[in-house]
């Protein structure tokens, strides 16, 4: 080993009592190290605000808030995270003037853990490619809308970069009388996507369940916590 | 600077002058023989493993490619491939992520880290066999879990999106990489314990038992809403600074003073790096979720300990620097230099970019939008890809005996990689600034946000191209230096016309003179 010391000094008897030269310190050091991240970060927030519950909205508790998504809503919640929806859209309103969230109308009130304690997983986002949906429910309640969005999201929103969802519509033959639960309006969808004579577009199951949960996402109760001051 | 040390190995440090070189006896010589010797041996037991994760990575940096071109594609241009479900921009996008964290950078920093753990403790890898078939184990994994994405079971856990059946198999593999790691340390006959074995003994402590505990949490445990957010954010900002950043740091801590054959400047700056890397970075995670409905105190410890992240990070760039000082000049004949110079200064960039992010004022502007975006990629393609691609420049010729076929290509590799990423972090850091700006504005109509950022994403969509070319490029030339194209290794590969020549007609082992032995040294 007489290589890795010529470098023109004489290193060798404080570099020995250097603790860096034993595994056990470094070992220790980095488990302590990370455990206290873990402690801090991951613990600490589960003993603070995990065990919170809804909270009655009518007296003597009959109806509570928030409520968890079941059935056609749940279908709906999987359908929105199997096509990575949050990779666009956020659910979280933050407080003024921490950003402009309230102020452009996607919120009355910053959103606060007791919003979320029934979303497994966490659907808060990291990007706003597109607009948030906390509230889409309450700002936009039309599942015909939503329908006509999904399709060809231009038909609605000129100038959008959402991808199409038509993957989750059929086009179906009209035997007897059409759906009613079919795409009427084709107003900005181009020709060769709408349905030919004697067919007709129908949302699947997913994209009914997909709308249904659009639709129940509403966080504009009033919360007695609403008002914490802090970003 | 009397406790400067250089990493062990064949070469040792050089002496600083041609001077020193001419007066070199023959027993240096035979000296510097016998320790060329061992070291080649060393690699000898680290070839398969090494060489089938780094085979496996490349694997995957072209598929995750594939996915990043279509993903940046869908976002200027919507109705690119949109008839099917499993092309969708939400799927593509995590099918992108998972395949370069966990395919590409993660087995490329195994590969790394098992042939530095060797090579500094000069001992032969422990299970070399087991380990290479891990690597099989991974690959599966991991191919079953983006094919999972891509069909609809992504978890939608940014970092975590891996479906249930695909997490467990690459921790398995991973457990096998780290006790191949520490029982290679355990069996070590060099007593010296180099800066670089620091950060790789942590990092394969790390991130097992991360991945696992995230992973748990996640699947088995009641964990929901904020709290998974929280989990969420400390597991993926870990992800990398626990791991990714430290095998980076310890390549550059390696490579740099071995090709231009110098020791590191300073030995209590490594200490100081690395401590404070430890104490500071696994603390960042809540600078995610600022303005988020999280505790207030959580995001505030997260944003103290992202800007402490100044000095460790400044400690490394002070050290890295100043062991390059006057030695800029080997930047141009060496393609592993270049790669790993251009590296640790992403990583110096992003770290402090990162540092700023996290403050309140300037994360009100950056988050949800693009400029987050620019940020990871200076951090896991400007820093850590680079410094993958340098360390295989290195190691690979080293291991199959052969030298990279072309230099030109090699060349062509580093300029396409280089320029798309510096276009890719540009035109996603002034577009996202401006997007956020807007974001603030609640004036500004939503749809008006959105056709300003059009031309940024369709510059990104350029350097996708740009860099993806490279990926190919460098792609033949691994799978040519495997199948015995380029010529046998006498010498390193060099931009140095003179330098090349001056190699011919030399073996590996036998060095005839001692200026061949000082250019194997320096480059």
């Amino acid at each position: 080993m007489s290589d890795h010391h010529a470098n023109g000094s004489a290193p060798a008897t404080s570099e020995r009592l250097s603790l860096m030269n034993y595994a056990p310190p470094i070992v220790l050091g980095v488990a302590l190290t990370f455990l206290s991240s873990w402690l801090g970060l991951v613990l600490a927030p589960l003993v603070q605000i995990g065990d919170q519950g809804p909270i009655p909205t009518l007296e003597g508790g009959l109806d509570q808030y928030p409520n968890p998504s079941v059935g056609r809503l749940e279908l709906g919640r999987q359908v929105y995270i199997e096509n990575g929806c949050l990779y666009c859209h956020s659910q979280q309103i933050r407080p003024e003037p921490f950003g402009a969230d309230i102020a452009r109308g996607w919120g009355p009130r910053r959103t606060t853990p007791t919003d979320y304690i029934y979303d497994k997983p966490h659907l808060l986002g990291t990007s706003r490619t597109g607009p948030d949906l906390t509230n889409i429910g309450a700002r936009q309640p039309s599942a015909e809308w939503h329908h006509r969005h999904l399709y060809w999201p231009p038909s609605t929103s000129p100038g959008s970069i959402m991808p199409s969802f038509r993957f989750l519509y059929e086009t179906r033959k009209i035997v007897g009388e059409p759906s009613d639960r079919r795409i009427v309006d084709f107003e900005g969808v181009p020709e060769h996507l709408q349905p030919p004579p004697g067919y007709q577009i129908v949302p699947s199951e997913k994209a009914t369940a997909l709308v249904a949960y659009l639709i129940s996402l509403d966080r504009t109760q009033d919360l007695p916590v609403a008002g914490a001051p802090t970003p | 600077m009397s406790l400067t040390v250089s990493p062990p190995g064949r070469s040792g440090p050089a002496p600083a002058s041609e001077r020193a070189a001419a007066s070199r006896t023959e027993f240096q010589d035979e000296q510097r023989l016998r320790a060329a010797r061992r070291t080649a041996a060393i690699d000898a037991s680290t070839r398969l493993p090494v060489l089938v994760y780094f085979a496996s990575a490349l694997f995957w940096l072209i598929m995750g490619s594939v996915l990043a071109i279509l993903a940046s594609i869908k976002l200027h241009a919507p109705w690119f491939f949109d008839e099917a479900s499993w092309l969708t921009f939400g799927r593509v996008r995590p099918a992108h992520l998972n395949t370069m964290a966990y395919g590409w950078a993660s087995m490329g920093s195994v590969a790394t880290a098992l042939w530095l753990t060797a090579r500094l403790t000069r001992a032969p890898l422990a299970y070399p066999r087991l380990v290479a078939g891990s690597a099989i184990l991974w690959n599966l994994g991991l191919l079953a879990g983006a094919i999972g994405i891509l069909t609809g079971s992504s978890t939608s856990v940014e970092w975590l999106e891996l479906p249930p059946w695909s997490a467990p198999p690459i921790a398995a593999a991973f457990v096998i990489v780290s006790v191949s790691a520490f029982v290679t340390f355990a069996r070590r006959t060099e007593k010296h314990v180099y800066v670089s074995l620091w950060y790789i003994l942590a990092a394969v402590l790390w991130f097992p038992w991360l991945y696992t505990a995230a992973n748990l949490m996640m699947f088995s445990q009641p964990v929901s809403g904020v709290p998974l957010a929280t989990l969420n954010w400390w597991y993926a900002h870990n992800a990398l600074g626990l791991w990714f950043t430290p095998v980076g740091l310890a390549a550059a801590y390696y490579l740099i003073p071995k090709v231009i054959g110098r020791p590191i400047y300073s030995y209590a700056l490594s200490v100081i790096g690395f401590w404070s890397l430890a104490l500071f970075y696994n603390w960042n995670g809540g600078h995610h979720l600022i303005g988020g409905p999280v505790p207030a105190w959580l995001v505030t410890v997260s944003i103290v300990a992202s800007v402490s992240m100044i000095i460790p990070v400044i400690a490394v760039a002070i050290n890295h620097h100043m062991t390059m000082t006057s030695h800029f000049s080997v930047l141009k004949r060496s393609p592993t230099l270049r790669f790993v110079v251009f590296a640790a200064v992403a990583y110096t960039l992003t770290s402090l970019q990162g540092s700023m992010e996290a403050l309140r004022e300037v994360n009100r502007i950056t988050h949800f939008t693009h400029y987050t975006i620019g940020h990871a990629h200076l951090g896991l393609y400007g820093f850590v890809t680079m410094m993958l691609f340098g360390t295989m420049y290195y190691a690979v010729p080293r291991l199959t005996g052969r030298e990279w076929a072309s230099a030109t290509a090699a060349r062509l590799h580093f300029w396409t990689c280089a320029l798309g990423v510096v276009l890719y972090v540009g035109a996603l850091s002034i577009g996202g600034w401006i997007q956020g700006m807007m974001l603030n504005d609640a004036e500004t109509p939503f749809m008006k946000i959105v056709e300003t950022t059009i031309p940024y994403l369709q510059a990104r969509s350029v350097a996708a191209g740009l860099m993806t070319t490279g990926h190919v490029i460098f792609l033949g030339l691994f799978i040519m230096n495997l199948t015995g194209f380029g010529p046998r290794r006498q010498g390193p590969l060099t931009w140095d016309e003179r330098a090349d020549s001056a190699h011919r007609g030399h073996q590996l082992t036998r060095p005839s003179s001692s200026s061949m032995s000082l250019k194997e040294t320096r480059v």
